[in-house]
């Protein structure tokens, strides 16, 4: 009776060990995964939030103006205990050369935090934390004094904005179209002068094609007079700052994004500049080196590429994963074949990327460019990374989870419901077309989630297939053929390494790392939950119930 | 061995004949060709087949006659499922399966090089042991087997629905719910609904797998009671595994033990006075 207890015990405590284990092994887990995602939602949330400019007077008698980045404890020289010291961000990059000062915290004599102290957000140079002096129009005084200034400079803002938008408007559309047009000229007229024998006709197109391009170039100049006219009278006026130090520095009005007095902001205004920023940053084309401004063209070209890998590996995927379960004869060959498929998917990416730049940049591409652009040599068109083939890299990347996960659904479809539908009389194509892949959709999805999970975070066969630090242009737009396969993009993950690892100033990139970071793990989790969601659609339609 | 007699028995003209008209199906109707002489439907001769080395059939000869019910019963492994499976040629499905033998229906053996085992499973329909509806609607189901041989036309496919789930008596029970989905039904409309879409296309036979062993005795009943109905315009093979099921609803009944066919008569004779030892033994519960 107590030996049995005593065992019985053992055995309860036994299991317990077990599923402890287990739970650790989870909980660690997830504790990584969860910690990940808090320092990069802090990170990447808060830099959009104005914080105060504090004015450090140090002992020595210099001033600096600047918000505070980080503490640290250092051991003093003569190893007598810890001094602290902070780091803080004084931006002005033009005047003292870097974003960022140490100082030892003893050496702090006072600090206060002055109401008008202004922060701008330049075109260049990144931020200026100063005060205002005076406001001039071509050296007509317009205010002095920085309260005066700070009244007086909505209105002149609101005008130079005015005129930037016009100028916009010129650069990205007037000029654009006349060079798409003038581009378009040139190789027909090269394509014509290449023909072996001319006839009378096309020496007529060749001098036609001058009169048009005479024509074109002459509105372009006229184009570029309209230009500097407006380029002028935004530079007009001029806006004189102080740094804290006492340096002078004069900007212009047209140059600057955005002002603000982040001391003299209540909660509801800081919301709002939060907004702002956070728009501009989801909205606007990069600035400075990628490191102001947005990231819309690479969150375009992102989805761009993940929507055209999923469309390039589902039907590839899905018909190997076919041929594989329900025409090949199963045996050795086949499962080799099988093994051979799994061991694709853990190739290094970067030999995918290699691949692709071998095969579909130059191989593939080169042919095309030979074939259709010939006009244009030696320039390539699609001889030359652009997102197409960095897609269809991807897809051939991810195509082993596809078929793996497809062919787990088609084996799951009971042999059942095949043998009603060819009991009806259905060929075995059909009974796959209308009665078996609708049933293992939703496996077919699963992989798909996996693929575009996987896809849209790697980054190291891009930079060979077709990625880039800026696109002049997305790859889809306004001209004919309006979707441009063969440009190159930007993406997330290539403007994370590129930002914070690339950049002149890395130190000041790195609110913008953390952000581009967060924001590439949003739209995973935006791509993924919406194959879910379309899974789940699926199932509910075609789940296979039996009794 | 049981010998086979040929049955006369006058088919009836039926109700899904009544208003068809210009559709694409080449199907002839059954009881045209029947009429004129009414021999087996089906006749198996000397019919062997082997699953790679086994041979689960020995020397099978019958005749399946039109218009009644046959049903063959046996032990679990005696080759009952087999052979009703030869009969629409599923056992091509099966890799290292070999038949010897004829199994002539229309005058042609079945396994012949030239005949077309999608238009043969077209005119010998199936209803399996376990329910198999696709996962699709109710109507769609129904639809399935006109719509793969490319008939379009709505009309004439909304009356066809209607006509088959009428004629399995499912039409009452399914017709507000025709677009839901089939997986929602339950097991004894499921079976009644594969029986509507076997009909749907509008067969010369209907072989039914065992079509009640999961199901509870009313449903079973139903479906008994559609066999008889079906019957004046079907030929129907089923197998069973219930006795009571044979008795109640086959006009004859071929017992089989081993892969052998031990006694085939008319389902009376079977039942009350079999010739064979074996069967009475089986029939009365000694075995089995």
């Amino acid at each position: 009776m107590e030996k049995s207890k005593k065992t019985k015990k053992y055995k309860q405590s036994d299991g317990h060990i077990w599923i402890w284990l287990t739970a650790l092994s989870t909980a660690i887990g997830l504790f990584m995964i969860g910690g990940l995602l808090i320092l990069i939602l802090s990170n990447g949330l808060g830099i959009f939030w104005p914080s105060h400019l504090q004015q450090f007077k140090l002992k020595n008698g210099s001033i600096y103006l600047g918000e505070e980045w980080e503490q640290e404890k250092v051991k003093n020289e003569d190893g007598s205990g810890n001094s602290e010291r902070l780091r803080i961000k004084i931006a002005n990059r033009d005047i003292y050369g870097l974003d960022f000062k140490w100082i030892d915290k003893a050496d702090i004599e006072s600090i206060i935090e002055p109401d008008s102290a202004l922060v701008l957000e330049r075109m260049a140079w990144g931020q200026f934390y100063g005060f205002a002096s005076k406001l001039t129009d071509n050296d007509q005084l317009l205010a002095a004094g920085n309260s005066a200034v700070i009244a007086a400079l909505p209105k002149y803002m609101d005008e130079v904005g005015k005129l930037q938008e016009k100028i916009n408007r010129i650069e990205k559309v007037e000029i654009k179209d006349i060079s798409y047009q003038t581009d378009a000229l040139r190789l027909q007229q090269k394509s014509i002068e290449q023909k072996e024998d001319k006839t009378d006709s096309d020496n007529q197109d060749i001098v036609k094609i001058d009169a048009q391009l005479q024509e074109l170039h002459e509105q372009f100049s006229e184009t570029e007079q309209q230009l500097i006219k407006l380029r002028t009278e935004a530079n007009r006026y001029i806006l004189e700052m102080l740094a804290v130090s006492g340096e002078p520095k004069s900007i212009l009005l047209a140059d600057i994004v955005r002002y603000f007095q982040p001391n003299d902001m209540n909660v509801l205004q800081k919301s709002g500049l939060y907004i702002a920023r956070l728009w501009e940053f989801l909205s606007d084309a990069p600035r400075e080196a990628n490191m102001e401004g947005g990231v819309l063209p690479a969150i375009f070209g992102t989805v761009l590429m993940v929507i055209i890998m999923s469309i390039a590996v589902v039907p590839l995927g899905v018909l190997a994963a076919v041929y594989l379960r329900e025409y090949a004869k199963q045996g050795l060959f086949v499962r080799v074949l099988r093994i051979a498929v799994n061991n694709l998917a853990g190739v290094p990416s970067i030999v995918y990327g290699i691949f692709g730049l071998g095969f579909f940049v130059y191989v593939i591409g080169g042919s095309i460019d030979r074939l259709f652009f010939a006009e244009s040599l030696p320039n390539p068109t699609y001889g030359t990374g652009g997102i197409l083939w960095a897609s269809l890299t991807l897809a051939l990347l991810t195509v082993p989870v596809v078929i793996v996960t497809a062919e787990e659904g088609l084996a799951a479809v009971p042999r059942s419901v095949r043998e009603g539908s060819l009991a009806l009389g259905a060929t075995k194509f059909e009974t796959l077309w209308r009665v078996v892949l609708p049933s293992a959709s939703p496996s077919i999805f699963t992989g798909l989630i996996l693929a575009v999970a996987r896809a849209a975070g790697e980054v190291a066969p891009l930079m060979v297939t077709g990625v880039v630090k800026l696109a002049p242009s997305l790859p889809i737009d306004g001209y004919f053929p309006y979707i441009h396969l063969e440009r190159k993009f930007m993406h997330l993950g290539f403007h994370i390494y590129d930002v914070g690892f690339q950049s002149p100033n890395v130190e000041a990139a790195l609110p913008m790392v953390y952000a581009t970071t967060l924001l590439l793990i949003f739209i995973v989790v935006a791509l993924n939950l919406s194959a879910v969601f379309l899974r789940k659609r699926l199932q509910q339609r075609f789940a296979v119930t039996h009794l | 061995m049981a010998t086979t007699k040929s049955l006369t028995i006058q088919p009836e003209n039926h109700s899904l004949e009544t208003d068809r008209t210009n559709h694409k199906m080449e199907t002839e109707h059954p009881s045209q060709k029947q009429q004129k002489n009414n021999k087996a439907a089906i006749s198996i001769e000397n019919v062997n087949f082997y699953y790679g080395e086994n041979k689960a059939l020995d020397n099978i000869t019958l005749d399946i006659p039109s218009y009644q019910i046959t049903a063959f019963i046996g032990p679990s492994g005696c080759g009952k499922s087999t052979l009703i499976r030869c009969i629409n040629r599923m056992n091509d499905l099966v890799d290292a399966a070999r038949i010897e033998g004829s199994i002539q229906f229309n005058g042609k053996d079945i396994n012949d090089k030239d005949v077309d085992v999608i238009n043969l499973r077209r005119k010998i329909g199936m209803v399996f042991q376990k329910s198999n509806p696709f996962p699709k609607s109710i109507y769609e189901n129904i639809a399935y087997g006109l719509r793969i041989v490319g008939v379009r036309d709505k009309d004439y496919l909304d009356h066809t629905v209607e006509q088959s789930l009428r004629n399995a008596a499912l039409w009452d029970e399914v017709q507000d719910r025709l677009h839901a989905s089939a997986l929602g039904l339950s097991g004894g409309q499921q079976q009644r609904l594969c029986i509507a879409r076997a009909i749907a296309i509008e067969p010369e036979i209907i072989l039914m797998d065992e079509p009640c062993s999961a199901l509870d005795p009313i449903a079973t009943a139903k479906i008994e009671e559609l066999m008889l109905e079906l019957k004046k315009n079907y030929t129907i093979v089923i197998v069973t595994h219930s006795m009571q099921q044979a008795g109640r609803v086959s006009d004859k009944t071929a017992f089989l033990w081993l892969g052998k066919l031990i006694e085939y008569d008319k389902t009376d004779k079977i039942f009350t006075n079999p010739a064979q030892k074996l069967t009475e033994e089986y029939i009365t519960g000694r075995f089995g």
